[in-house]
């Protein structure tokens, strides 16, 4: 383990920057447009964003590495050392997910009613982002560790965050402009989001 | 019911012009990007989700009177995924290569929102018949826009056009070396994830304007 923190920092980086979910990988993109609209429910949306990848990224990568994987229940005895059970991974991930995101829901109806209040309807939504079970299949993927996991699972949370407020900024800013009226909405929020992508890609050299 | 009557018709018709999933309904956008790269992983994405959108149509719509309206989101999600991981194996044992580069969106259809959106807003409405011209027509439509958008990025990007085959796709033709020697480029930001953004934000202005719809914002 040379340089612990700097390994999980580059990862952060990584995910937050250079390997953007959203702009480079294009998960999450129908909230992403959906919401994108105003500015306060962009920030809520990604907040949520946030929570609920740093949670289910390691609660997944438990499940994968203990019950799914090849080889993964050896722990159970010699007999069931050779059981694959990889391609029961959309299910499970998908379930926790849905199932995470019910308990964040109610965890924060009881806590932080202020919370709740500003998350809530976007809460429900956030089962079927694409970025949130993207971020547990590339971690399989890439094979990370557990804290690799949370740490990935976080910036990609963060990355996320970032790119939807500032679609939002600026496409509130557009209210202002004259755009061919055919092209206005979606259309535009593409190209927009084409030049966010280019801006974000100006990272790509950075080598960490 | 008469399968091509003219309101069968309109179901098939409808999502793939005036309400496209894609670039009206705004619905599964994800998976349209990441997969046009090349011309043969959108054609065979288009199976995939065609195949998933049918079967989980026709299954929700036949169970529709016995799912609680609390819990419809779990099931959807459930029957989504079953029939996913079916594809996903189907892939991985017949066309390995593809899979390989489809890598995560083969999995990442279960939150395609195309397939979520029509299940919640048409199958659980409506009879297994219209629900499967349903999961065909908004299929197509997405099939369409993504075919598109990848012609035109592999073209003016990597000047190839690939079909599927067995292994790693068959190269339908490709920009001669003369055109090279001449002067001719590829647009290597066609390639990039900026590129996907601007040829589908293009394609969805010009069938906007091609049948005349637009937004309210």
């Amino acid at each position: 383990m040379m340089n612990g923190l700097e390994h999980y920092l580059s990862i952060f980086t990584k995910a937050v920057f250079i390997e953007n979910i959203v702009l480079a990988y294009f998960l999450g993109l129908c909230s992403f447009l959906a919401i994108s609209k105003k500015i306060d429910a962009s920030v809520g949306i990604g907040m949520a964003v946030v929570v609920v990848l740093t949670i289910t990224a390691p609660i997944n990568w438990f499940l994968y590495e203990f019950l799914l994987d090849k080889g993964a229940l050896a722990w159970l005895g010699e007999d069931f050392a050779n059981i694959d059970l990889s391609f029961l991974k959309l299910i499970v991930f998908i379930s926790v997910i849905a199932a995470m995101v019910q308990l964040v829901e109610m965890f924060m109806e009881r806590f932080s009613q202020s919370l709740y209040n500003s998350l809530g309807i976007f809460l429900p939504l956030i089962a079927v982002n694409c970025s949130i079970l993207g971020g547990s299949l590339f971690m399989v993927e890439r094979e990370y560790t557990v804290i690799e996991t949370m740490v990935y699972g976080f910036g990609s949370g963060v990355g996320f965050f970032l790119a939807i407020v500032a679609l939002a900024s600026v496409r509130y800013r557009l209210h202002y402009s004259n755009i061919p009226v055919r092209l206005r909405g979606v259309g535009m929020a593409m190209l927009l989001t084409g030049l966010l992508s280019m801006a974000f890609m100006a990272f790509s050299g950075i080598d960490l | 019911m008469e399968l091509f009557n003219s309101e069968s018709k309109k179901i098939i018709n409808d999502p793939i012009n005036v309400n496209n999933p894609i670039s009206l309904q705004v619905l599964g956008i994800c998976s349209a990007l990441a997969v046009t790269i090349r011309l043969d992983q959108a054609i065979i994405m288009t199976l995939a989700v065609i195949f998933v959108l049918c079967s989980s149509n026709v299954i929700l719509s036949l169970i529709r009177d016995y799912i609680p309206a609390r819990v419809r989101i779990v099931i959807m999600l459930s029957v989504i995924a079953s029939l996913v991981s079916v594809v996903d194996e189907l892939l991985k044992a017949y066309l390995y290569d593809m899979s390989k580069q489809l890598s995560v969106f083969v999995g990442l259809i279960i939150t395609n929102c195309i397939i979520m959106g029509r299940a919640e807003a048409f199958a659980l409405k409506n009879g297994p018949s219209k629900a499967f011209l349903d999961g065909l027509g908004n299929g197509l439509g997405y099939g369409m826009i993504i075919i598109i958008v990848s012609f035109f990025r592999e073209l003016f990007g990597a000047g190839t056009i690939t079909l599927p085959d067995g292994g790693a796709g068959y190269v339908l033709w490709r920009i001669p070396e003369a055109w090279y020697a001449a002067g001719y480029e590829n647009i290597g930001l066609l390639v990039l994830s900026p590129g996907a953004f601007f040829i589908l934000g293009l394609v969805i202005w010009g069938q906007r304007e091609w049948f005349g719809l637009e937004e309210d914002v």
